[in-house]
């Protein structure tokens, strides 16, 4: 290996012209001060023990607010232990670093060195060798040259791509559990179920719902689902409101789908998916904090603003006999983002080919 | 006692040579040289920061449970006592408020891992803007870009792993995107779910590949990336006595060793102070994983703002009248989803990942480049980098659209249709000037080879005029300034041959034609010898 070092009194010549400039060669070394003063140096030195004193000192700080300081359960107290630890690792670790920088800066030779790079491309011997040496392979194989064999190698070709499928089919196959893609079409909502509170479950009084109030809503018996309870809660969620019913334009088709001002609408956002819940009272407006997409509650919650397309499906709800909301139905089409069969899944033929649905303001 | 550790080091030193020949190795290696530049250490702080996660990661194993099992919260926190958690986030809390460390050791892997991804990302932006990825590091730059990739699933897939609130919301957005794809995103959905959102294995999956694959992934190819490092010997910027075929620098034993060793314990220091003081993803806050509640201003980390800018930006009705989803056939296309979270970083990232490809076209240049070009020598790779960055801040302020007008009293509804001309104006400006400032520079530096530094010394000349008196520059100053390549639009065969038959492959040498005259028609040329010979000439008359 060729080196060369930075020289201390000329440069070596630059070998390389550009633009017609000679290359000036490396500039001088230049001395640091504990190069040529030995007091300098000594200082150097016991700076750095004194940094690497500071790591010991933060490893015996870590361990020691471990061991000594106790956690409560205020928390006050546990923010406190682990910031003592913290600190004790910070000056650990700071201390060596530091240290070892310093040392390397102030006492460490710093001659810049020359060393030659080599084009990486391998001798044209080299190359011929490969090729020599991959074409006697491929002869005594079998797989090129004068005795090729095709077959064979067609034949193992098609088992190395196939072999994977071995593995991959019956884990990929696996993971999608029963592939029962219509469940996205699909709530546990049904006719006569009960409206009722989220998280608490209970029922909800047409007289409850106040002219501008909100309701965050679950379906009845969501609470006492044994399995699945969360995934059935993701599509099921509702918001119940109250319009002054001269606010509220009825949507052609569902005029019975709403009972004197109380309407209610999924709660999934049509775009991807957040909940929408910030309903702003004087405007009517439903705004999705994940990408703002504002839906009209007034006009059958079309899209105002943002990047949702389709309105939020409506829950076509009715009043029963003792004054409980319910629902008339399960949605009439699928609730939250748009995927490639919703509309085989949509079935009020409200569906957004016909004008009726979607806006444009 | 020094005369019998020497001869321990040397009698281990014979052992393992013996057995592995190790010696040929450590020689070459010892003394091999590095470039010193503080720019080189974007690198190595993203590698520092990669072994801090390993180490942080390997405590919260300890106590995590990767788990979606329901069970009522019992433990010191007050404000969660009997709610329905997934043992996951309980595990979290548990972990942050009974163990003791449990907490920072959880800040320090997250502030780590934004740490990672920043340092990636300007790493990644110094070795664009120095044109490092030239012959022969290209590939070298494929494998950081997979790198960098990786990054971003790995900081995802942990980001999740908590069940907080604002997670669970950050895995239904990715859901309803997987569920955009054409045709097989319903099923990618129940793959990676298990079934329907939320499901109750996506927890246990996100665990294996958070701290299995993607770890395991970016360890091969971290290994991969510094091997090649080593092969091609760093590059370096331009000085006297550097050129393409040397490297000047610092040996590895003992310089850089303790440099860069001790470099990783400033890292290492400063991630665990600041853990130790900022608080963040404070989960309990935000509570359990439940479809229903919402919180305003949720942000993914920063690294993942850009795809939520995109989101938002992109509007379902475009102009108000055309429908951003089509329903065609009976069969919905989501473009609303589709061109922001799909098409529009596919695109991004495929032109990063083939960029060292594009600019090799458009030079036509066969050699190995080891001296990093100054970013203004550049201009148009330097406008293309500032133009994509701008592309990125627009996308990453949209995505904080809602804090930003929270805090300047803007509209949050004027605020995204500014953004949405902008993403396509503010690039193209950001661009436009780039080249301009560069080409400014340029001038600047052939004013100084040619006329050399203004001194601020005034004198005054026997005919009366003033004039301020000019230093020339020292060889070396010079040398900097002028030692760039001065590369000029391709030129390339005539479409017919003599005999009139049409050429080969001419269509492709008109394409490289006319990336390298967008690249090189307008430039300024550095300082020739002889052009300072007649400057200096005309000087004194
Ligand atoms: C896990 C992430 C990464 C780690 C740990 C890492 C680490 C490093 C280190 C330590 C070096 C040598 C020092 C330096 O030049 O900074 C280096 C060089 C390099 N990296 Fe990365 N890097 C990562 C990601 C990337 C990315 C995203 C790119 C670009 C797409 C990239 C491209 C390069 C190139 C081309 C070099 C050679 C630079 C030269 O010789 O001037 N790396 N990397
Ligand atoms: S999920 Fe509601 S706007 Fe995106």
């Amino acid at each position: 290996m060729s080196t060369t070092e930075n020289p201390t009194e000329h440069g070596p010549e630059g070998s390389e012209k550009q633009n017609g400039f000679e290359n000036p060669g490396l500039p001088y070394h230049r001395p640091r001060r504990a190069d040529v003063d030995p007091k300098a140096d000594k200082k150097a030195e016991r700076q750095t023990a004194a940094l690497f004193g500071v790591s010991i000192v933060g490893t015996i700080v870590a361990i020691g607010s471990y061991m000594a300081l106790d956690m409560t359960d205020e928390i006050d107290s546990i923010r406190f232990v682990n910031m003592a630890i913290g600190i004790g690792i910070f000056l650990a670790m700071i201390g060596i670093g530091l240290g070892a920088i310093h040392w390397a800066k102030t006492l460490m030779r710093d001659h810049e060195m020359v060393e030659e790079r080599h084009a990486l491309r391998s001798s044209d011997e080299a190359r011929e060798g490969a090729i020599q040496n991959l074409k006697d392979g491929a002869e005594d194989s079998g797989l090129g040259g004068v005795k090729r064999r095709p077959v064979l190698i067609g034949s193992m070709l098609t088992a190395l791509l196939a072999a994977p499928l071995a593995l991959l089919w019956p884990q990929i196959g696996n993971m999608g559990a029963d592939w029962n893609i219509s469940n996205f079409g699909h709530t546990m909502w049904r006719k006569g179920m009960r409206l009722t509170r989220d998280p608490d479950g209970t029922p909800i009084k047409a007289s409850d719902v106040t002219i501008g109030s909100a309701f965050h809503v679950i379906p009845e018996g969501l609470n006492e689902l044994e399995h699945h309870k969360i995934e059935e809660k993701a599509k099921a969620v509702v918001l119940l409101l109250r319009l002054d019913p001269r606010d509220l334009n009825l949507q052609p088709g569902r005029e019975d789908w709403s009972f004197d001002g109380i309407i209610a609408f999924s709660k999934i956002c049509t775009h991807v998916g957040c909940p929408v819940a910030l309903y702003e009272q004087q405007t009517h407006h439903l705004l999705c904090p994940c990408h703002q997409s504002t839906f009209d509650v007034a006009n059958g919650a079309k899209v105002v603003f943002g990047p949702a397309k389709r309105p939020l499906p409506q829950l076509p709800i009715a009043v029963d006999d003792e004054g409980y909301i319910v629902a008339q139905s399960d949605f009439h089409e699928p609730i939250g983002p748009s995927y490639w069969t919703r509309l085989h899944d949509t079935s009020d033929g409200l569906h957004a080919d016909d004008d009726t649905e979607g806006s444009s303001h | 006692m020094g005369a019998r550790l020497d001869s321990a080091a040397a009698g281990t030193a014979n052992y393992i040579d013996e057995r592995t020949s190790i010696g040929g190795f450590v020689k070459f290696f010892a003394r091999k040289l590095f470039p010193d530049h503080w720019s080189f250490m974007l690198g190595e702080i993203a590698l520092y920061s990669f072994i801090v996660l390993l180490l942080s990661g390997v405590f919260l194993t300890a106590f995590f449970v990767p788990s979606m099992t329901i069970v009522e919260y019992d433990g010191p926190l007050a404000t969660m006592q009997g709610v329905e958690m997934s043992e996951a986030f309980a595990s979290t809390l548990h972990m942050s408020f009974e163990v003791p460390g449990g907490l920072l050791m959880r800040q320090i892997h997250h502030w780590a891992a934004l740490l990672f991804t920043a340092a990636i990302v300007t790493h990644m932006a110094r070795v664009f803007f120095t044109g490092a990825f030239r012959k022969p590091r290209e590939l070298n730059w494929l494998v950081g870009f997979t790198l960098m990739i990786l990054s971003l699933a790995a900081g995802f897939s942990g980001y999740s792993l908590p069940d907080d609130v604002l997670s669970g919301n950050g895995l239904r957005i990715i859901e309803g995107v997987t569920r955009s794809i054409p045709i097989v995103g319903e099923y990618i959905s129940y793959w990676i779910f298990g079934g329907e959102f939320p499901g109750e294995i996506l927890i246990p999956r996100l665990f294996t590949m958070h701290i299995l694959l993607v770890p395991g992934l970016i360890l091969v190819l971290i290994a991969l990336h510094l091997f090649l490092v080593f092969l091609h010997k760093h590059t370096q910027y331009p000085g006297g006595g550097r050129t393409h075929k040397n490297v000047v620098g610092l040996p590895l034993f003992p310089v850089y060793t303790a440099k860069a060793g001790g470099f990783f314990f400033v890292v290492f220091g400063i991630v665990a102070l600041v853990a130790a003081i900022f608080t963040i993803n404070p989960v309990w806050n935000y509570g359990p994983y439940d479809p229903s509640p919402v919180s305003a201003g949720t942000q993914p980390d920063w690294y993942i703002l850009f795809v939520d800018g995109a989101l938002r930006l992109m509007p379902g009705w475009l102009f108000d009248v055309i429908p951003m989803e089509w329903e065609i056939w009976g069969y919905t296309l989501s473009w609303n989803l589709l061109v922001p979270a799909l098409i529009l970083p596919g695109l991004f990232f495929g032109f990063l990942a083939l960029y060292p490809w594009i600019e090799a076209w458009a030079t036509g240049d066969r050699g190995e480049k080891h001296v990093l070009d100054r970013p203004r020598n550049a201009p148009v790779r330097t406008g293309i980098g500032v133009a994509l960055i701008t592309f990125y801040v627009v996308l990453v302020m949209e995505g904080s659209n809602d804090i930003i007008a929270n805090l300047f009293h803007l509209s949050l509804n004027d605020l995204t249709y500014f953004f949405r001309i902008g993403i396509f104006v503010l690039p193209a400006l950001a661009f436009w000037i780039t080249r301009r400032i560069c080409f400014g520079l340029q001038r600047k530096d052939r004013e100084l080879v040619l006329h050399g530094k203004e001194t601020g010394r005034i004198v005054r000349h026997e005919h009366g005029e003033y004039v301020e008196v000019h230093e020339p520059l020292t060889d070396e100053e010079r040398w900097v300034l002028i030692q760039h390549d001065d590369i000029a639009p391709l030129e390339i065969e005539p479409e017919f041959n003599d005999r009139g038959v049409r050429r080969k492959g001419y269509r492709w040498d008109r394409f490289k034609q006319w990336l390298s005259r967008i690249y090189f028609e307008k430039r300024i040329s550095p300082v020739t010898a002889e052009e300072l010979a007649e400057a200096q000439e005309h000087g004194h008359h």
